[in-house]
Formats: structure tokens, sequence, C-alpha cells
């Protein structure tokens, strides 16, 4: 169903969704393992969509063990990690080693040192705002550690302008609306990616994606329509009119 | 060789004049285990039930008896009365057998030995009465059923009553029924019939108490802690050589640890400067090992992670090191002959690295999850020392086709937001205010009632809370809840306490 509408979405024209399994080619070429990508959050408040989409990936890659770096600021001022919401998103608790690291210097040393251990699957720098010891300099040591042990290591920076670096990918993520379920309740997690960069190929693409902790894959997820209903007194606009119009099969889950 | 007793190791005895009693449930009754002396001496026995206690003593203080409590006091005494011998049997509930053939020269005799064992106990308080015996058995019955002085020990355990024997119950009445009073009476017939009449066990315990059989002493043994080190006729100066002594020490610490079969989790090693001052370093591993190349590399980290460099000053005249903690660790193959070594596997691979960025960093901030059983949400789940062995918990299972419930991050303290827009009763807010943005609500589910744990605060009612999956107009979402139903509060607040991917 979600595959014709999409179809139907292609032949209309006008925007940049395309075929699910092109879609789900591009997610996985785009993630390579052994090699360091970035996944960046313009906005602190698109943080939580960034990391999520992080542990998506670890999962569709089944890179396992998970070593998590943070410093004690993210731990104090953006929450700490809460274990059965990782679960649910389908990480297992016990795969999760989580490094709180006192500074950004700290961050760095644990980074490096945790890139060369093959015992790892996947290793998770969260860093939040500028974080300058993130530099060309440093990003290439992860990289070549990363090639070196097989490890995949994710850099996820939050509340910052990319800078160049030695990633092999670099992927914009932002928060989007969900395909809402019964009674108008938050479906699963969307996230907007969008290929700011690729070594050796070209970027720019842009998907919508839904997260499926079941089959560990992305699903297209089209642009949803919102404030329709009765909660929608806040009367904001619609996020893009023709999209809404284009989406209105979608409705019938939705309930009064 | 002579044996010593210490009767009824409590904490309590003298701690008033009133009869005191330890009480156990016994299937369904509540019956009297231990007696103290005025307890006794008012007409009471154990096995009695307290109502009739009661009864009989009306001012009988009670206690629940506490086998275990007790068994680690003998213990403690048992490691006390280490000074006088190598050899303590521990005989629980109440006894302690000293083995001192040999060990009573420090003491000019056994007498003045069983004297300063009273008199050491008896001020903690400890009420105890030895005997001297030949065999482990004699004296362990002399002591508890000492009667009047005797010529000689034959003759003194030939005046012990039948319950000495220490049969059952129902035997030992049987005994009795038959005319045997003492133990000297059963002594006196054939030994054939009394195993034919009583049993096998009967016949043993005579031929015990009468010295013709010996059961067999098993001695408690404690672990000798793994303590090396190395002392210097002239100090050293070089912290170099230093390390490499502690590399030596490692390595001797190592083979005695392989001989005991074990590894050890907790290494010490102190560095004694010859102006008196002590340097410690200390680490931990995520499992035992008694690697020393591993072991080197955690404690170079270690000193690389010292605040102050180590610094010899005049040099060190001492260095120790410690097992401080030790497990079980069986002997592996080496990978080279075909066995897999833990450090080559990818497990051992992360637990190294734990082990590693843990002395580094500190035990506290390389860390694992735990669930606990607990319904309030910041406090169903803890973070644990990754070092610290895995602790086993159910996570709650996930429904297939459900979003996520419960968000990835999660504050604790929840913060607080301002519902802007008016809600209906029980509903979440329309618009809220976090941290100086305004968000509006697009989707919602809720709300889903966790209420306080009532059973574990009995003061003040605890407020229910209220808990909102909401979806702003961009797709963030979070995990909101009232504090309070509108019946409990007057003006619930509204906070957020996570957030979803």
């Amino acid at each position: 169903m979600l595959l014709a509408r999409l179809r139907r979405e292609v032949a209309g024209g006008g925007t940049t969704q395309t075929d699910a399994r092109a879609d789900d080619a591009w997610l996985t070429a785009g993630l390579q393992r052994a090699q360091l990508h970035e996944i960046y959050a313009a906005e602190a408040a698109d943080g939580t969509a960034a990391i999520g989409f992080a542990v998506a990936l670890a999962l569709a890659g089944g890179a396992l063990p998970v070593l998590w770096v943070r410093t004690e600021k993210d731990e104090r001022q953006a929450g700490r990690l809460h274990a059965s919401g990782l679960a649910e998103l389908g990480l297992p608790p016990d795969s999760i080693v989580l490094v709180v690291a006192a500074d950004e210097a700290a961050l760095l040393r644990v980074a490096a040192d945790a890139a060369r251990c093959t015992g790892l699957g996947m290793l998770l720098v969260e860093s939040r705002g500028r974080a300058p010891g993130l530099d060309l300099t440093a990003t290439r040591r992860l990289m070549l550690a990363a090639e070196a042990s097989g490890v995949t290591v994710l850099s996820v920076r939050i509340d910052a302008a990319p800078v160049p670096s030695a990633a092999a990918t670099r992927w914009g993520v932002a928060a989007m609306p969900s395909v809402p379920l019964e009674a108008e309740a938050p479906g699963l997690p969307a996230f907007d990616v969008e290929s700011l960069r690729r070594r050796g190929g070209p970027a720019g693409a842009r998907c919508r994606v839904e997260w499926n902790r079941e089959t560990r894959s992305f699903d297209p997820c089209p642009i949803q329509p919102v404030a329709q209903t009765a909660l929608a007194g806040a009367g904001l606009p619609l996020v893009a009119g023709g999209a809404a119009a284009r989406d209105a099969p979608a409705s019938v889950r939705r309930s009064g | 060789m002579e044996r010593l007793r210490a009767t009824r190791p409590h904490l309590f005895v003298g701690r008033g004049e009133s009869p005191l009693a330890f009480v156990e449930t016994v299937g369904n009754a509540v019956r009297l285990v231990a007696l103290d002396r005025s307890a006794l001496q008012a007409g009471l026995k154990p096995g009695l039930t307290l109502a009739d206690a009661r009864a009989q003593v009306p001012e009988l203080e009670v206690f629940e008896g506490d086998p275990h409590a007790d068994l680690d006091w003998l213990e403690r005494l048992a490691d006390g009365c280490a000074r006088y011998t190598p050899t303590v049997v521990l005989r629980p509930p109440d006894a302690l057998l000293l083995d001192i053939a040999g060990c009573t020269h420090a003491f000019e005799g056994e007498r003045p030995l069983a004297a300063d064992v009273e008199g050491r106990l008896a001020r903690r308080g400890v009420l105890a009465r030895h005997a001297f015996g030949d065999t482990a058995e004699v004296a362990h019955a002399l002591a508890r059923f000492a009667g009047a002085p005797a010529p000689d020990e034959q003759r003194a355990v030939r005046r012990l009553p039948v319950a000495a024997l220490g049969l059952d119950a129902d035997d030992g009445i049987a005994l009795t029924r038959a005319g045997l009073k003492t133990v000297g009476d059963v002594m006196a017939r054939p030994l054939a019939t009394i195993a034919a009449r009583f049993g096998e066990e009967a016949a043993m315990a005579v031929r015990r108490l009468s010295g013709d059989a010996r059961a067999p002493v098993v001695a408690r043994k404690v672990a000798v802690p793994v303590v090396v080190e190395r002392r210097f006729a002239e100090p050293v100066g070089r912290t170099d050589f230093a390390l490499q002594v502690i590399a030596d020490l490692v390595a001797d610490a190592a083979t005695l640890l392989e001989k005991r079969g074990e590894g050890g989790r907790r290494w010490e090693a102190k560095l004694f400067r010859t102006d008196g001052q002590i340097q410690q370093l200390r680490i931990e591993t995520g499992r035992p090992t008694r690697d020393p190349a591993v072991l080197m590399r955690l404690f170079a980290e270690r000193i690389d992670g010292l605040a102050d460099p180590l610094d010899p000053g005049f040099g060190y005249d001492l260095i120790r090191l410690a097992v401080v903690l030790a497990e079980r660790l069986d002997t592996s193959q080496l990978r080279l002959e075909g066995g897999e070594s833990g450090e080559g596997t990818q497990a051992g691979e992360v637990a190294a690295l734990v082990d590693r960025l843990s002395t580094r960093l500190g035990r506290g901030r390389v860390r694992r999850f735990a669930s606990r059983d607990s319904h309030i949400p910041e406090q169903a789940e803890l973070m644990l020392p990754a070092a610290a062995p895995p602790a086993t918990g159910e996570w709650p299972a996930t429904e297939p086709g459900e979003p996520p419930l419960r968000p990835i991050y999660l504050f604790d303290p929840p913060q607080p937001i301002d519902s802007i827009a008016a809600e209906t009763p029980d509903g979440p807010p329309a618009r809220f205010r976090w941290r100086r943005t305004v968000h509006d609500v697009a989707r919602a589910e809720g709300p889903e009632r966790i209420a306080g744990e009532w059973w574990r605060r009995h003061d003040a009612a605890i407020p229910t809370r209220d808990y909102f999956r909401v979806e702003d107009q961009r797709g963030r979402r979070f995990w909101i809840f009232r504090h309070g139903l509108y019946v409990e509060t007057e003006s619930p607040r509204w906070y957020v306490h996570g957030l979803f991917a």
C-alpha cells in the first residue's frame, strides 16, 4: 500500500521521494562498516532524532556491541540514557557500554582508544555544541583506527555546523512528524535524513524514513499532514499543502 | 588432645536480669530454641512452645532466632581462637573445638590456656564452658553435659546422661525407657545388642565416646590473601625500575594465584618511600585474571591517569603488591596451543577495553545498564560500573508493531514545563513551553497512569503521574506528565520526563 502510494507520488512528480528499494540501497550504501560517519543535527532539539537514527543505523548494520561515549555535561543537561527506550528501538541494553567522559579531551581519548578495539561493533561518539576537538586531524585518526579494527564509528554532532572532516559520509538528520496510529497517537520513529556529503559518490539525496524495529530496516515515510484534528486548536499552517492533499488516503487511520 | 567449648554465643547475653529466650517457628508453633541461664533456672526448656513458656514465666523476653547470625558470630569467635591453635573446628550451633596438641607451651599448660580463652570471651560478654578430652567427641560431650567432677576422663564420660550420645530424641527416650540412664550404662551392654536395637549410629556414638573410634575432624581453613613484597637494601630512586619490580611481583603473585586456581580482580600496589610516604596504585578488572602483561598495561594506565606523577623522592625501600579480591579462575589453554584464551575473543577484547577505560577514567565512568524491579521510570533501571560483574535482569518485552513507549533520554529530575493552552480535563496540553521554546502538540497518546509507590512512603500521599506521549508540529516527540490528578492537587504541574527518537 505504501509502495503504491509512493509510486503515485513519483508519478505525480515534484518530490524527492523515490522508490522504496532505491531508498534502502541508498541507506545501506551510505553506511559502510569500518568507517567513520558523521550525523549532524543542526538544532539542539533534533538531537534525539539524530541519536535515534544513529542507533537505528547500528542495528540495521548489525554492529553490536556498542560503546557509547558522551560527556558529563551532556549527561546533566540532555538527560541520561534510558535503557528501556533504547530496548524499544531494538538495541538490547546488555550490549551497551556507556562511558561518561569528564570533558571533550577525555571524550576524544576514549574514542581513539575504543576505535581500536576489535571486539566492538560500533562506537558512538555523542557531542553537543561546537566541539573544536573533533577536527580534521582527530577524525582522520578515528577513520584510520576504524579501518584497521573494523569498528564502525558514528560521530553524532548535535547543535553543530559541519566542519571539514575525514568522515566517509555525513548526514543531516531532523525530527519528522510520524505516521499517526489510531486516535492520533504518535507513530513509529520517523527521521528526515539528508546526505550532506559522501566520499566518492553523489550527495544531496534526501529521504524520509521511519524505523522498523522488527525488520531492522528503514521504511519510507510520507510527509504527514498535521494539525487537522481537535488538537489543532493552536492553528498552525500545514507543512506543505500539496503533500497534505496527496496524502489524503492516509487519513483513514485517523479517528474522528 | 584437648578441646574447648564455647556455649550460647549470643550477643545479647548479659542484657538484663529478666530471662531471655530465642524462638523459632517450627511448623505452626513458635518454639523456644535457646535459653539463657535464668530462663533455664525458671524451669523452661528448649522445645517448649512460646505460649506455654509465657504462661510459666510471664516476664520472659523473646528474640527471633537467627541461625545465620549465630554462625557468623561463631566464625568470628573462631577467628579469635586462631591465636591458640591453627586447627579450629566449628561445631554449629554453639561449639568450637580447638586442637591444642603442642600449642600449650605459650600458656604454660592447658588450664591457663582455657582460663585465657574464658577470660577473653567473658570480656566480650560470652559465657563459655570448656572441657578437655582425648577425642573431639569426648570433649564436646563433656563440655555440653558437664556434671560432677570425676577422677579421670573415662569415668566422667560414663557419668554423662544418654543425651550426650547425640542420638535423635526418640532413640534417647527409648534408651532411658530401657533403664539406661547414663553413657556408662550403655557402655556396659554388649555393643552388638545396642546396634541391633538402636541402630548402627548408636553403636558408633558409643564407640566414639569410649575412644575406640574417631570421627574425622575437618578444621576450617582461612584463605591467606596473596601479598608479595620486595624490600631493598638501598632505596630505589628510579620509577622505571620500580615498575619493573611491580612487574616481577605481579608475576610472583600470578604464580601463587595459579596454584590456588584463582585470578585477581582487584590489585593494589603500595610503594613505600623512605620518608614515610606511601603511594598506592589500585587497578580492577572485570574478570579475574593473572596475566602479567594485561595487569602491567593496567598499571601503566593507572600511572598515566594519576593527578601527580609518581615521585620517588629519596627512593622507595619497599614495594608491596596485594591481591585484594581474588576469584576462581581455572587454568586455560594458551591460544598458541589451540585453546581459546580470554584475550582473543570478542567479548574478551571488550572486557579488556572496559578495564582499561575504568582504570583510566575511574570505575564509575564506565557503565552498564541494569534493570530494577520498579514501575517508576527513573527507578526502573540503574547504571552500574561496567567493571563489576554483569547484573542479570529482565527488560520489558516489546510488542511488535508498537512504537517505542519509553523515551531514549530521561530527565532525572524531570524538567518543569509551562502548559500554555487550555487542555481538556485529563488530557495533554495543546501547547507547552520548554526551554524557552513553544511546542504545539500535534499528536498525543495517553494517559498512562503511574501511581507512586505508596507502600514505601507512609507520611504523605504521593501524587499520581499521568504520562502522555506527545509529538509537536515539527515531529519532536516528548514524554510529558502531569504531576497529580485534579482531584489530588489544586493545580498540578506539568513536566517533561523524556525525549523520544
